[in-house]
């Protein structure tokens, strides 16, 4: 494997007497497409939030391109990109205002916004939606919006957490070949997801039950390791002994 | 990277969330005409309506005198301006009834042989009765009967060697009052000051606390939490845009207070000014702590409304501090609206300048520095 660019070990944490994530282990590598699944409530977007530095852990370690999370979390910041479960760009502002505004916010100088940008919004074919304002765009191209954006930056490693809930599967099989382009260029992606075929997409996949990882490997290991013919199967077999499962 | 481009990329991180506050605010079609239509209706509406004037009192008349004297008194009450009369009987029972239904808030007896009386002794009697339900209304309506029958007194002095006399006023004794800094007692010169700072306070407390929690609640807020930005620039370019909207409101409010109201301003703009942008940041302080502490605007509203009922009834706006019990009084002190309402009629009224002013100034930028930093300590980037 390639240099590491993230390591926990045994990251934990508690809200009050719960424990949303226990003590979980694992490497991801540079330039992965990392898929990390789990059923709802499994403690997957706790993991996320405590190694973007939304959330401090409450025991263990981990570091992020690098840095430490209790520590450093600015400087994960700087390095890494973030899509998040909720759409989150601003619905009242057009693409090219939104942007402008992260893109601004990250410290991008004004010719360097104005020319990525521009490029980006050409990239996604968004140019003629340009000055529309979000509300009134589908939401695949939103996402896809959101997805460059969080890539405006370049960071080293990406978050996506749930980035294709609620769109058809072709739009979907669109965000993948997004995905794959980004990872060719040498960005890892940490990718969390509900839709098993993506999870044949990923590299390596990781499957989270009840606060703790219960498997990890590729995605072919895991099927002949389980004896299964889809990861669907896989998940099914590892996830339905779950207590917290809604 | 040498520190100095640091800093000035520092600031043009401030000037993205400025430029995008401003975007969304304008943009926002429920938001934009209650920012630009609340100056505007609180001081048209409040200034008018909330005035402690009772105008034209309809009363009723029993005069059992029917002389000349009688007649001119009378008139007194007529053209007073303030009073109307609604109706005449000679029945002691008829008077009351008018009282009872409503139709008279006062009755004017004049009893019989008032004249003779007062030409022979110098000394008459008069009756008034006065619907007293609304105890200061009452008040009200007996100055002005004072007034009438203080200045029929005076005007009769070849005819009466003595003065007529309502009520326990001893004679001989007179109380000539007059209002200073605002003589004619205007109701609006007194108001308008206050009804300016509840308007800021609405702009700086409510928009604030409610800017930020909503993005908690789209979540927008982790998208900005994740990205490199500090926390002093999220902060001011959070906080800015309603210190510039509150000041934007002000400047309409006093137009409208010169323009419409006529209301005097004896003091200096800048100084007004000034002290309301330290006033602002008491509350912009004090909406981003209840946005630290709360997740829905919902629950920021509430919280911001909690506030502001309590600072604004204990203001001294609409009711005197010095009728407040003694624990009251003192929990004043620590209410940024009383002293900005106090500071704003010292200046627009009294001309104050800023060595008047400066102890209500220096506890408003104490309480400014004191909101700003525990707000600013309580947010953070990082949740646990």
């Amino acid at each position: 494997m390639a240099e590491t660019i993230i390591r926990t070990e045994r990251l934990t944490k508690r809200f009050g007497s719960f424990t949303a994530v226990d003590e979980i282990s694992f490497t991801v590598g540079s330039g992965e497409i990392f898929g990390f699944l789990g059923a709802n409530g499994a403690g997957k977007t706790t993991a996320i939030r405590m190694l973007t530095g939304l959330l401090s852990p409450t025991e263990g370690s981990a570091s992020v391109a690098g840095f430490d999370v209790y520590r450093e979390s600015e400087s994960i910041k700087r390095s890494i990109g973030y899509m998040s479960q909720r759409f989150s760009l601003y619905d009242d502002l057009t693409p090219r205002e939104n942007v402008r505004f992260f893109g601004g916010i990250y410290g991008l100088g004004s010719s360097e916004l104005k020319e990525k940008g521009e490029r980006m919004l050409e990239a996604l074919d968004l140019g003629h939606a340009a000055d529309t304002r979000l509300s009134a765009l589908p939401l695949g191209w939103k996402q896809k919006l959101a997805f460059s954006v969080a890539l405006l930056h370049e960071p080293k490693l990406v978050f996506l957490d749930e980035p294709t809930g609620g769109v058809d599967p072709v739009t979907r099989r669109r965000f993948w070949d997004l995905i794959y382009q980004t990872a060719s260029s040498g960005v890892t992606v940490f990718v969390t997801t509900h839709y098993m075929d993506e999870a044949e997409y990923c590299d390596r996949v990781s499957i989270m039950v009840d606060g703790r990882i219960a498997a990890l490997d590729t995605p072919e290991k895991l099927r002949e390791r389980y004896e299964v013919n889809t990861m669907n199967d896989v998940f099914i077999r590892l996830a339905r002994p779950a207590r917290r499962s809604e | 990277m040498n520190k100095q481009f640091n800093g000035f990329r520092g600031l043009r991180i401030v000037g993205h969330l400025l430029r995008k506050e401003f975007l969304q605010i304008f943009r926002n079609r429920g938001m934009l005409p209650i920012i630009f239509l609340i100056p505007f209706i609180q001081m048209v509406i409040l200034s008018n309506a909330a005035t402690f004037d009772v105008p034209e009192v309809p009363f009723h008349l029993q005069d059992f005198d029917r002389s000349a004297l009688s007649e001119r008194l009378i008139e007194r009450f007529t053209s007073s301006g303030y009073f109307r009369m609604t109706g005449e009987s000679f029945a002691r029972t008829k008077g009351i009834d008018e009282l009872v239904s409503g139709n008279a808030s006062m009755v004017l007896v004049i009893p019989e042989e008032f004249e003779k009386e007062l030409v022979s002794t110098g000394h008459a009697r008069l009756q008034l009765m006065i619907n007293a339900e609304d105890g200061f209304t009452a008040g009200v309506i007996r100055g002005y009967a004072e007034e009438i029958v203080g200045s029929f007194n005076q005007d009769q002095p070849a005819l009466i060697p003595r003065s007529l006399d309502i009520g326990n006023s001893p004679p001989g004794i007179e109380i000539r009052s007059s209002g200073w800094y605002n003589p004619e007692l205007v109701y609006s010169d007194y108001m308008v000051p206050g009804i300016l700072v509840v308007l800021v306070t609405i702009i700086g407390l409510f928009l604030s606390g409610m800017n930020i929690v909503r993005e908690k609640e789209i979540g927008t807020i982790d998208q900005i939490n994740v990205t490199p930005i500090k926390r002093w620039q999220f902060i001011t370019g959070k906080l800015l845009p309603f210190l510039i909207i509150g000041l934007a409101e002000l400047t309409i409010g006093l137009v409208i207070a010169r323009v419409g109201f006529h209301v005097p301003m004896l003091g200096q703009y800048w100084l007004i000014f000034m002290v309301a942008s330290i006033y602002l940041l008491v509350l912009l302080g004090l909406g981003l702590l209840i946005s630290t502490v709360t997740d829905s605007q919902q629950q920021a509203m509430f919280v911001s409304w909690f506030f502001s009922v309590i600072f604004i009834l204990l203001s001294g706006l609409f009711t005197p501090i010095e009728s407040m019990p003694h624990w009251a009084q003192n929990f004043t002190q620590i209410n940024p609206i009383r002293h900005f309402v106090d500071i704003m009629r010292r200046v627009m009224l009294k001309g104050a300048d800023a060595k008047d002013i400066s102890q209500p100034m220096a506890i408003l930028a104490i309480q400014a520095i004191a909101m700003l930093s525990l707000a600013v300590n309580r947010y953070r980037k990082v949740s646990s």
